[in-house]
């Protein structure tokens, strides 16, 4: 910057020389201790300016920062809540043997917790799998996992939540949580699962979860 | 007429049965083939004793004897008879019979009364015979002149020779070998028996997800569809040249048709969305019928396969699923899982979806889920599995009288298919822990393992499947 400054100096001379019309160039000025101290005092005043805006610049960095900053916590808590709100979706329904009815009690609360997540997040498309404990005929149990799917999907739908925004699907006893062939096992595996298939970038978690 | 004559036989072979059979006669042959004599009518109770000759040994010559023996057991129609060692008789001149160019006895000399003493109402040899002696083939001009084998089927009561076939084949060729062999089997079979044997068949099954290929006696288990995927449901087309299977993609069911031969398939267009499961396909080959289950429950539907088009809806209903259709022989009707009732059982329709009713007979509140039905070839049986205590085994209905008779009883036993004769029954069990394909006859009670696999699930078992001509 301060390099430029005496080559500016040297074109607004030869513009002024221009100016003056045809006549001879006047001789160079000599040395003027008074246009030295108005050049020193132009310089003061350039620094002093420059200072300024520096200032002004730092000052608007660390505003800049400090809004990165902010943005960078609020898409982190933003983060931490769809992940939260994900976690909360991926809580699964269980079914009895050979059942695909809805149990009330603990099954219905996580689908009250669907239903507030869904309303919560318009944006939001989820698909439900329906799985079967592998007593079931091999065949059959795609029919009943389908079932159950349907089951968890009605009770959303009967709730207000449109039909669009929720997919089904069924994998049979093709997918155990649990490969055990004890009842504990079992129970795991009669299971709806819950997935997003859409809109689940950014959740908001609902009032009072 | 047949059914008469075979019942359930000695008390060994009814100890390998895991429930008794019922003595009840079984109507379950088909009408007589043209062309195929009855050699022999036996009594209830006993089965003609079968001796499989031995020779000169080669590799060839032993495998066909081999193959042949073990087609002629599992077709259990027979009392097999073995000697110690392993050894066998062997016909005591190697000159090949001739007895159907001039007749003029210079065949070999049979030891009929030897046989008899042995207990054998037949007797089979196998021999080679060169191939230059044979005019019409394409070997002819070849430099390298192949060997063809003889297998011959002598009377031994009537003390003659009943049936010869030759079997050309390419030595390297060892799949050849096995199936014109088997072939050749099933052709003893119905030239004693009236009806033909079972041996040149094969079935599909599914293990980890694939589905597999393996012959009517376990020999070559062949992966048929791709690695890395989840495959169910797998059946023939009744020609035996195509396949279908359902494979899971991105949670939907598309169902594949492909060809046994050159291993390409393609989606059946309809079967895109939704999750498409148990097709099977029309007696014709033209159509498919599978269950599509959807956002109101699971409905079977019918695809015209050749004409790509006309996807129609069979059932309806959103209470109850539908699932796992069978044709009769005849096309007429379909045999079905539906839970209208509450928990499955097995009805009955058109194949129009006209007229379902209920078809195995079942007790409510007492009887158990009853799934995977399949109608027998002859259209006189239908085999399902039905739970009974916690475990489905294997039962099969008569379609005429609509009685039911159980099976089977230790372990799992699910998923029934018939063999083309209509007496013999594949299905899973777990009764020796893994899940494994066996087949039982029905007959005789006689239960054998056919597969030994991580885990067989699903079996499917051909029609006969007729040689290539190509």
């Amino acid at each position: 910057m301060r390099l430029t400054l005496p080559l500016s100096l040297g074109v607004a001379v030869v513009l002024a020389a221009a100016a003056c019309g045809g006549g001879p160039p006047p001789p160079p000025p000599g040395p003027d201790p008074d246009s030295l101290a108005a050049e020193q005092a132009r310089r003061d005043s350039i620094a002093a300016e420059q200072a300024r805006q520096d200032s002004i610049r730092r000052e608007e960095q660390r505003r800049e920062q400090e809004r990165i900053a902010r943005e960078r916590d609020e898409a982190e808590r933003r983060a931490a809540e769809t992940r939260r709100v994900s976690d909360a979706l991926a809580r699964r329904v269980h079914f009895d043997f050979d059942r695909s009815n809805i149990r009330a009690g603990e099954d219905t609360d996580v689908l009250e917790q669907k239903l507030a997540i869904l309303q919560a997040n318009p944006q939001l498309r989820i698909q439900v799998t329906g799985h079967c404990d592998e007593r079931g005929s091999d065949e059959y149990n795609l029919a009943l996992g389908n079932r159950r799917a349907l089951s968890a999907k009605q009770y959303l739908v009967d709730r207000g939540i449109g039909e669009a925004r929720l997919m089904t699907a069924s994998m049979g006893e093709e997918q155990p949580l649990d490969p055990g062939q004890n009842e504990t096992a079992w129970e795991q595996n009669r299971r709806g699962e819950f997935t997003i298939v859409g809109g689940g970038t950014d959740l908001r978690m609902p009032g009072g979860m | 007429m047949m059914g008469s004559m075979v019942r359930p036989l000695s008390a060994a072979v009814v100890l390998t049965m895991v429930m008794a059979v019922t003595a009840a006669a079984q109507d379950t042959l088909p009408p007589l083939e043209q062309g195929v004599r009855i050699g022999i009518t036996y009594t209830p109770g006993v089965r003609p004793g079968m001796l499989v000759l031995g020779g000169e040994r080669s590799v060839r010559l032993d495998s066909a004897r081999a193959i042949l023996a073990r087609d002629l057991d599992y077709s259990d129609g027979f009392e097999m008879i073995t000697l110690p060692m392993g050894d066998s008789p062997v016909l005591s001149i190697d000159t090949p019979p001739e007895f159907a160019a001039d007749g003029n006895g210079s065949g070999p000399f049979v030891n009929y009364a030897l046989y008899a003493a042995l207990g054998a109402d037949y007797a089979v040899n196998v021999h080679a015979v060169v191939d230059s002696v044979v005019a019409d083939t394409a070997l002819s001009d070849s430099t390298e002149v192949d060997s063809t084998l003889v297998i011959t089927l002598y009377n031994v009561r009537g003390e003659m020779a009943e049936l010869e076939l030759r079997i050309s084949v390419d030595a390297s060729v060892e799949s050849d070998l096995r199936m014109e062999t088997h072939r050749a089997a099933d052709a003893v079979v119905g030239s004693v028996l009236g009806s033909p044997g079972i041996a040149a068949t094969s079935l599909l099954l599914i293990s980890r997800g694939r589905v597999y290929q393996v012959d009517s006696d376990g020999a070559r288990m062949t992966p048929l569809s791709p690695p890395e995927a989840n495959a169910m449901s797998p059946v023939w087309s009744p020609d035996g040249r195509r396949i279908m299977y359902m494979e899971f993609l991105e949670g939907r069911g598309v169902l594949f048709e492909q060809s046994v031969e050159t291993g390409h398939r393609g989606v059946v267009p309809p079967t895109t969305e939704g999750l498409n499961f148990t097709p099977t396909f029309s007696p014709d080959g033209q159509s498919v019928v599978f269950a599509r289950a959807g956002n109101d429950g699971t409905h079977i539907f019918a695809y015209n396969l050749s004409a790509q088009c006309c996807l129609q809806r069979l059932t309806v209903g959103p209470l109850w699923d539908n699932l796992s259709p069978t044709f009769s022989p005849d096309a007429r009707q379909i045999a079905y899982v539906s839970t209208r009732v509450g928990l499955a059982q097995i009805y009955v329709m058109a194949s129009d979806g006209t007229g379902q009713e209920l078809f195995a007979p079942f007790e409510w509140g007492v009887t158990g889920s009853s799934n995977a039905p399949e109608w027998s070839p002859d259209g006189l049986n239908i085999a399902f599995h039905r739970e009974i205590a916690g475990s489905p085994q294997v039962f099969v209905m008569d379609v005429a009288t609509r009685d039911v008779r159980q099976l089977t009883s230790a372990g799992r036993n699910e998923d029934p298919t018939w063999a083309p004769d209509g007496r013999h029954l594949a299905f899973v069990s777990s009764r020796t822990s893994a899940r494994q394909a066996w087949i039982i006859d029905l007959n005789t009670g006689r239960v054998r393992q056919l597969t030994r696999l991580g885990e067989a699930r699903l079996p499917s078992w051909s029609g006969r499947l007729e040689k290539r001509n190509n």
